[in-house]
């Protein structure tokens, strides 16, 4: 087998040397009811050809999202990732490398974490950001719990314009943990947003999306306001991360804590993962914080380093009184977005985010136009909500038979909801071009 | 402080008077050795490492909420960006590079056609909520692998969401709150009994659930006491935590005797299956008796560690916990392929699932990756794993067991145990002796851990070491242990020397954390 370097006489001298007469003494301690003689029932080992063809014949099963006009969000965003970010996470260095927990070796790691880390608090607008997250929808779990922590109250008020499989993570955790959750109803874009009423004395923080769920953005001011003066905390929550380049930042505007997705900067769709989930939060809550952060220090010469530090808040030293269970972070997903971002830097990632603004404004003005259609949105960065003649659901696959992939219809995710039945969901990137949107409105105008 | 470069690295020739380190140069750099300053520093304003083009003729839709003023993220052209990474990557000790003998971490090596099978468009480039009918073969690889999964640990429920192990212990412990719910036993059983050996995020994982947890003592053999266990059990107890193999490399010799337990006491028994490389192919867990447990697809299925991750977690369950896998799973039929998303479609199908443990499908390019892991190997290639991974573990421990002191009796799994017996009264301790396999070019095993014998030094060789690496490395711990005898102290108390970092300063880090780099950094000042 390629990758087992061991032979035959190898194994018979190690034996020897073990003092065991076969492989089978060193298995002893298994009990003999569990022992098993032959092999499981699957199929024997393959040389990479075969390997390949059977992959390669899975994939080919797949429309790839850059083989049609795709405007497909919700949540994953298709971007242009340069060539040298995929080249970079593959050096070996980076890619086969454990967590930094020797530091004096893995200063590569650790630096580039704490470059991440900056990046982030940045972008979000925030003093501090950990070192990332499962993903988009775990952080958001996390930073509910985390706002339990840090007012000591136990419940959340989700705003009905979270993405539903975040309200569903957080439901999950919420549920468990023995905690109180309100979930609020959708509030479709258009519709009065006024959340500061859910907010009373017991209240530990309040969950907001911008660009929320249907593509609209949100002011959080009044919301911050409201949430202070009863003493909770404002989540803000961001799942398109480019937003960032053109629209007012979470941390401007008063929150405490902001949970993004870092997929659309570095990381392909991938069908849901691996992404990177970034959180971030001021200085003072630090300590409360999940997840791993790397800091600045010196070595014993007194040179510049780095090492992971407040270790003290996680599971391997605190066990059962650890912040959080969480024993990773989503390394070389968070190399991937720091090398993409490094390469925007200032201003290309602030052009990159009008350019997304422009590629869905202009979607957005020819798709108005089609019978039937009605756009919602009053606001919006690169995605938007289109209430349409009849089910979304079939007229997404009407699209696919015309070969567009043409967004997501809320029905998939609000299920059994009348009110969103028509609703769908529309993104439009960098990626898109006018041929793109000119094939759209012309399959959308023969299935309507 | 002058003489610091920008780096704050002291450049002049002669100005380090610590023992063992070598001259100092103008740049900081040593020869192939190249010191980088933080991006921040080496903003070069005007430069773009991206060709974009000004958008125009566009209405904004941005109203009130357009973003003023200056990020302050740094400038920088593709050259300049390429340089730091790869600069930045010279610094990192890795598994391509060599031995990486972490105990209960499994480095082993990561064969590149995953990567290249996991970078297929088919694979890479679809969105979770693309219409299920062009997504089919994706639905099939999860399906796939899910099949691989229930054959190698017989067991016939499957959980492939889970982002991590310690995610997928999450998944597992909330299965078995959902089955107690559903017998009405949730309110009375509030105790789960974990071994003292046991992983930090077991416990951890338990207290996020709302659990007492109560610690199980370990025999002088380094295996759950089964007397002290049975006394434990009762009718409030919801159920044991147990890593098998144990985190001192020994298999549970009672382990269907503990299953059988745990069951007549009415709770259910979870399973931390990071340490299953050391029976793939040769045991199944639901063969032993396991409710519950989580597989680290980036161990015992090799997907690349990453630096810190992304991982992947998915749980496997018995017949008892399997109707509350959570959201989403998949299931086929004549129309192919489907995957469960919401509980509206669940209840059509049958199933309770607890609930989400996360936004969409799970960790597809870790999926892919590993099951390209196990076509390759194959079921007798997969046993083979577990033979050689054991085989290479005892050899190190047979072969040491005269220069440092065993902690337990052989034969051991996949790992092998000592403890810091070897060097009393020598000065030296584990971390000392850690560090100093540093210099002499290998990544230290785990230190400290397991807690239940003092000063752990746990080494995981894996199965794809050769003879002749693990040769070395046994002499070069042999060399080591006789230095440290023989007073040597100073190779060890002050390493690594050689590294681009001496020892680093963590306390100063947590006293007063610096957690990002900011225009007026200690740093900046410092130039």
């Amino acid at each position: 087998m390629r990758y087992l370097p061991l032979t035959d006489a190898d194994r018979r001298e190690m034996l020897g040397v073990i003092g065991a007469k076969s492989v089978d003494e060193l298995f002893r301690d298994v009990p003999e009811s569990a022992r098993r003689e032959g092999l499981v029932d699957l199929p024997r080992r393959k040389g990479e050809l075969e390997v390949e063809r059977l992959l390669g014949r899975m994939a080919a099963k797949n429309v790839a999202a850059g083989s049609v006009p795709f405007f497909v969000g919700a949540g994953a965003y298709r971007h242009h990732v340069p060539a040298s970010v995929d080249h970079l996470i593959q050096r070996s260095e980076f890619l086969t490398s454990y967590t930094p927990y020797q530091p004096e070796i893995t200063q590569g790691t650790l630096q580039y974490l704490f470059e991440f880390q900056t990046q982030v608090a940045m972008i979000t607008g925030m003093e501090v950001a950990n070192a990332s997250m499962y993903d988009g929808s775990t952080g958001c779990g996390e930073a509910v719990l985390m706002a339990h922590r840090v007012t000591k109250r136990r419940k959340a008020v989700l705003t009905g314009t979270l993405h539903p499989q975040y309200a569903e993570v957080v439901k999950n955790l919420s549920e468990f943990g023995g905690y109180e959750l309100e979930i609020m109803p959708p509030a479709l874009p258009g519709e009065a947003f006024d959340v500061t009423d859910r907010i009373c004395d017991k209240t530990s923080c309040i969950v907001v999306q911008t660009p929320d769920f249907f593509g609209e953005l949100h002011d959080l001011r009044a919301i911050a306001e409201a949430a202070h003066a009863k003493g909770a905390l404002l989540i803000a929550v961001v799942p398109e991360i480019v937003s960032l380049g053109a629209v007012t930042p979470p941390g401007e505007m008063g929150a405490d804590i902001v949970v993004g997705e870092g997929q659309s900067i570095g990381n392909g769709l991938n069908f849901g993962g691996p992404y990177v989930g970034l959180f971030a939060t001021r200085e003072k809550f630090v300590r409360q914080m999940p997840g791993r952060l790397c800091g600045q220090t010196v070595d014993a010469e007194g040179n510049r380093g780095f090492v992971l530090t407040l270790s003290t808040r996680e599971q391997h030293i605190r066990r059962e009184k650890a912040t959080s269970n969480i024993c990773t972070n989503s390394g070389l997903c968070s190399l991937a977005f720091t090398i993409h971002m490094s390469l925007l830097g200032e201003e290309g990632y602030k052009r990159l985010a009008r350019v997304n603004h422009a590629a869905a404004s202009k979607l957005a003005g020819l798709l108005s136009k089609v019978p039937g259609v009605e756009i919602l949105n009053r606001t919006f960065f690169n995605e938007f909500t289109m209430r349409l003649p009849k089910p979304a659901a079939e007229v997404v696959d009407a699209l696919v038979e015309k070969g567009v992939l043409g967004g997501v219809p809320a029905s998939r995710l609000w299920p059994g909801r009348p009110e969103v039945e028509n609703l769908l969901i529309v993104a439009s990137t960098e990626i898109n071009t006018d041929d793109d949107r000119a094939a759209y409105e012309a399959a959308l105008k023969e299935v309507l | 402080m002058s003489g610091m470069n920008r780096q704050g690295r002291p450049t002049a020739i002669g100005n380090t008077a610590h023992s063992g380190s070598r001259n100092s140069t103008f740049t900081g750099n040593r020869a192939l050795e190249l010191e980088e300053p933080l991006l921040f520093e080496i903003d070069n304003p005007g430069a773009c490492g991206v060709d974009l083009d000004e958008p125009e003729g566009f209405t904004s839709h941005l109203g009130a909420l357009e973003r003023k003023g200056r990020i302050g993220l740094p400038s920088l052209s593709e050259p300049e960006v390429v340089r730091h990474y790869v600069r930045l990557s010279s610094k990192n000790y890795s598994i391509d590079a060599g031995l990486y003998p972490l105990g209960s971490c499994t480095m082993k090596h990561n064969p590149r056609l995953n990567e290249k099978m996991a970078r297929l468009p088919g694979f890479s480039d679809v969105h979770p909520l693309q219409p299920q009918q062009t997504v089919q073969g994706a639905i099939e690889l999860m399906s796939e692998l899910a099949h691989w999964l229930r054959e190698l640990t017989g067991m016939p429920g499957v959980a492939l969401s889970p982002k991590a192990g310690a995610h997928g212990e999450l998944c597992g412990m909330m299965a078995i709150r959902a089955a107690l719910i559903a017998r009405g036993e949730d309110a009375q059983r509030t105790r789960v009994l974990v071994p003292e050996s046991a992983h930090g995020t077991n416990p951890a994982t338990a207290a996020l659930l709302g659990y007492k947890v109560d610690a199980i003592p370990a025999t002088d053999e380094g295996r759950v006491d089964l007397e002290a266990f049975k006394s434990k059990l009762g009718p409030d107890v919801a159920a044991i935590m147990l890593t098998n193999p144990n985190t001192c490399g020994l298999f549970e010799r009672d382990i269907v005797s503990i299953a059988k337990a745990v069951h007549e006491a009415g709770a259910y028994f979870y399973c931390d299956g990071a340490n299953f490389n050391a029976i793939v192919g040769r045991v199944r867990p639901g063969d032993l008796g396991i409710d519950a447990m989580h597989i680290n697809l980036h161990k015992t299925f090799s997907t690349p560690h990453g630096g810190g991750g992304p991982g992947a977690g998915p749980v496997v369950f018995s017949e008892a916990l399997a109707p509350f896998a959570p959201l989403p799973y998949v299931v086929s039929d004549k129309k192919g392929f489907r995957l469960v998303e919401t509980n509206e479609e669940a209840k059509a199908d049958g199933t309770t699932p607890f609930g989400r443990m996360t936004a969409f499908h799970g960790q597809m390019g870790m999926f892919v990756r590993a099951l390209a892991y196990m076509m390759s190997h194959g079921a007798d290639g997969l046993r083979q794993v577990a033979e050689d991974a054991v085989l290479n573990a005892n050899y190190v421990l047979a072969s040491l067991k005269d220069d440092m002191s065993a902690s337990f009796e052989g034969p051991c799994m996949h790992e092998a145990l000592f403890d810091d017996r070897f060097l009393k009264g020598t000065g030296v301790e584990t971390l000392d002796f850690a560090k100093a396999m540093i210099d002499e070019g290998y990544h230290p095993m785990t230190m400290y851990f397991p807690l239940v014998v003092h000063g752990a030094l746990l080494i995981e060789p894996t199965e794809t070491e050769s003879k002749q690496s693990i040769d070395l490395f046994i002499a070069t711990l042999k060399d080591l242990a006789r230095a440290a005898k023989s007073n040597d102290k100073e190779r060890f108390t002050g390493a690594p020397f050689m590294a681009p970092r001496r020892r680093l300063d963590e306390t100063a880090a947590a006293r007063k954390p610096v957690l990002r780099w900011t225009p007026s950094a200690p740093a900046e000042a410092a130039e």
